[in-house]
């Protein structure tokens, strides 16, 4: 699978709360949830975000509450995929659940920069920054959470063992 | 090779897998699963489209709707009536009403529900509480609790372990949750990223279960998985009690040690003797400091409760403070017992009219205002000091508003003063 779209920068430490505040967690609605996707963190993202983007943090990405309502916003909202310094725990198994594709690259999270237009190659975990030759790796993941992933999520890995 | 609690537990639940080493990927039985009123809508909606008949084992499916009840606006009350529907229809033994419903992490081990040795998942980040009781407990998503609705299991990585050490004795207004934030402060909010907090040391074992509670509570706030205390004494006088009270089905429990040889990735050691009461400032659970630095900031709200802080002794605590003292007038004073039975207690000991006679509010058990959901929202540039877990942006309400973490007597004392004071200032 081959990502492409535009950077959209964070710093560090991004919690769940200023991914999707708590006042909308009333819904859990992914159209609904998309909507208010970082309002708290840049109240103007869902006016920039195109399908395809990228967001690029620094550390502990998603840390916080279990809410699974981050990832789902941040999916419907139309973000390809994540790329991060490192995440949070309980954020990085959600996207992993949720087939949300997210890739742990200190390299790429320093030197990407916002406007920049990434290109991922998912499989192989390569990142690289459009029209430039230098690419960047990100961490494998284990062979039954690739299986997951492949799968669109664990509900479809569930569906599909059956 | 020697192996931790943690890995003691994972290893017992893992059927097949002869032995593990911290980054092995796994798939272990749990004991127990749980979700609230946010995340279960969406793991009951995800498990309904598996199609299954049956959930893994209907007593040890534990949904409790504490976040936005009682129900805040019509859209809260639809996501907890899916709660309500599902419990009825699979046989859940463990769903708890209105009335019953407390805090899922003071609720749970309350009643005996999680026994040492268990290995539990929560969709709730909090979950990380249940490790006081030396079970392995952690936070997850609403697909994880799903699929371990659908099939009694969950896949994990070994986490690796850091050791802290609390040596000496506490002093007066110092418990536990001066201990964990002081630590988070040393740890930072992702020191423990992806690991376990292993706390012990003499001057946890001379703590309470309560204070234990908050210690593990806020594990996760430096990033842990899970944190874990070596269940001794006080815990199984603990859960002797609970489970006489409510009769629980379950009755045997499994106590582990860690080895003498056991790997850690990091051993750290505090002396709590002369620690004062910790506050952490905004906007992060690491930014803990000593009371006194933080003396004399204007405080609007006081929030006293949670599953960090509103179990009795936190009650006791801080009643203790307000007793024959008024809430300053510029500051509204929410006291929000974890549970029904901490409520009940709470009106028996008179702490209720302690609190009530100081000018505070005292509310019906829920999540309340700690994630911002309801019953004491914060408005632009309010501050508050609060006995909650995270102060993060927005997190009690406007994106402008300041949350201060701290301890149930500075909380109390704060409250009589209308800035943030040592209970000693009284």
């Amino acid at each position: 699978m081959k990502l492409k779209g535009k950077v959209h920068k964070f710093g560090n430490d991004i919690n769940t709360d200023e991914i999707i505040p708590a006042r909308y967690l009333n819904t859990s609605d992914p159209e609904e949830l998309a909507k208010h996707c970082m309002e708290d963190a840049d109240p103007d993202f869902v006016n920039k975000v195109r399908k395809g983007d990228i967001i690029v943090a620094g550390d502990n990405f998603g840390c916080g509450s279990s809410r699974e309502h981050a990832p789902i916003s941040i999916k419907s909202a139309g973000v390809s995929c994540v790329i991060a310094k490192s995440f949070a725990r309980i954020f990085y198994r959600n996207c992993i659940n949720i087939g949300l594709p997210i890739f742990t690259s200190p390299e790429a999270s320093e030197e990407l920069k916002p406007g920049d237009t990434a290109e991922v190659d998912a499989d192989k975990g390569k990142i690289r920054k459009a029209r430039s030759k230098k690419e960047y790796s990100s961490e494998t993941f284990p062979g039954f959470i690739k299986d997951i992933m492949k799968a669109g999520g664990l509900m479809e890995y569930a569906k599909k063992k059956k | 090779m020697g192996h931790t609690i943690t890995e003691k537990i994972l290893l017992a639940h893992a059927p097949g897998v002869k032995d593990i080493s911290p980054g092995d990927f796994i798939r272990a039985k749990v004991d127990l699963c749980m979700g609230n009123d946010i995340t279960s809508p969406i793991a009951i909606k995800e498990f309904r489209a598996l199609g299954k008949k049956k959930v893994f084992n209907q007593n040890r499916v534990i949904l409790v709707p504490d976040h936005f009840l009682p129900a805040k606006d019509a859209k809260s009350a639809n996501q907890a009536q899916l709660l309500k529907d599902f419990a009825g229809e699979y046989g859940i033994t463990n769903y708890f009403e209105l009335g019953e419903m407390g805090v899922e992490h003071a609720l749970v081990p309350e009643r005996g529900i999680i026994l040492p040795g268990d290995l539990m998942i929560g969709a709730d980040s909090h979950t990380c509480t249940h490790g006081a009781l030396g079970a392995f407990a952690t936070g997850v998503g609403s697909t994880d609790l799903a699929y371990a609705m659908a099939f009694g299991e969950c896949w994990f990585k070994v986490p690796e372990t850091i050791k802290l050490v609390f040596k000496g004795k506490p002093k007066k207004w110092v418990g536990g949750k001066d201990l964990i934030l002081h630590a988070i402060s040393d740890l930072g909010v992702s020191g423990a990223l992806y690991k376990t907090l292993e706390i012990t040391g003499p001057a946890i074992e001379g703590l309470p279960m309560d204070d234990r509670f908050t210690i593990c509570n806020m594990a996760i706030e430096a990033g842990a998985k899970n944190g874990i205390i070596e269940a001794d004494k006080t815990t199984e006088k603990y859960i002797k009690a609970a489970l006489r009270k409510y009769k629980q089905p379950r009755k045997s429990y499994n106590l582990y040690k860690s080895d003498p040889d056991a790997r850690y990735s990091d051993i750290r050691e505090y002396n709590v003797s002369k620690m004062e009461p910790v506050v952490a400032a905004p906007h992060l659970p690491s930014k803990g400091r000593p009371v006194s630095e933080y003396k004399g900031v204007k405080v609007d709200q006081v929030v006293i409760g949670s599953c960090t802080n509103g179990r009795i002794s936190d009650l006791k605590t801080a009643a203790a403070v307000l007793k024959r003292r008024k809430v300053h007038p510029n500051v509204r004073l929410v006291v929000i017992p974890a549970t029904q039975s901490i409520y009940k207690e709470a009106m028996d000991e008179g702490y209720m009219e302690a609190f009530i006679k100081a000018g505070a509010t005292f509310c019906t058990p829920s999540c309340g205002p700690c994630l911002g959901g309801h019953m004491g929202i914060l408005a632009e540039g309010e501050v508050a000091v609060a006995t909650t877990n995270r102060n993060f942006v927005g997190r009690m309400g406007h994106p402008k508003s300041y949350i201060y973490l701290a301890n149930p007597a500075v909380a109390a004392a704060s409250a009589v003063k209308g800035q943030i004071s040592h209970p000693s200032e009284l």
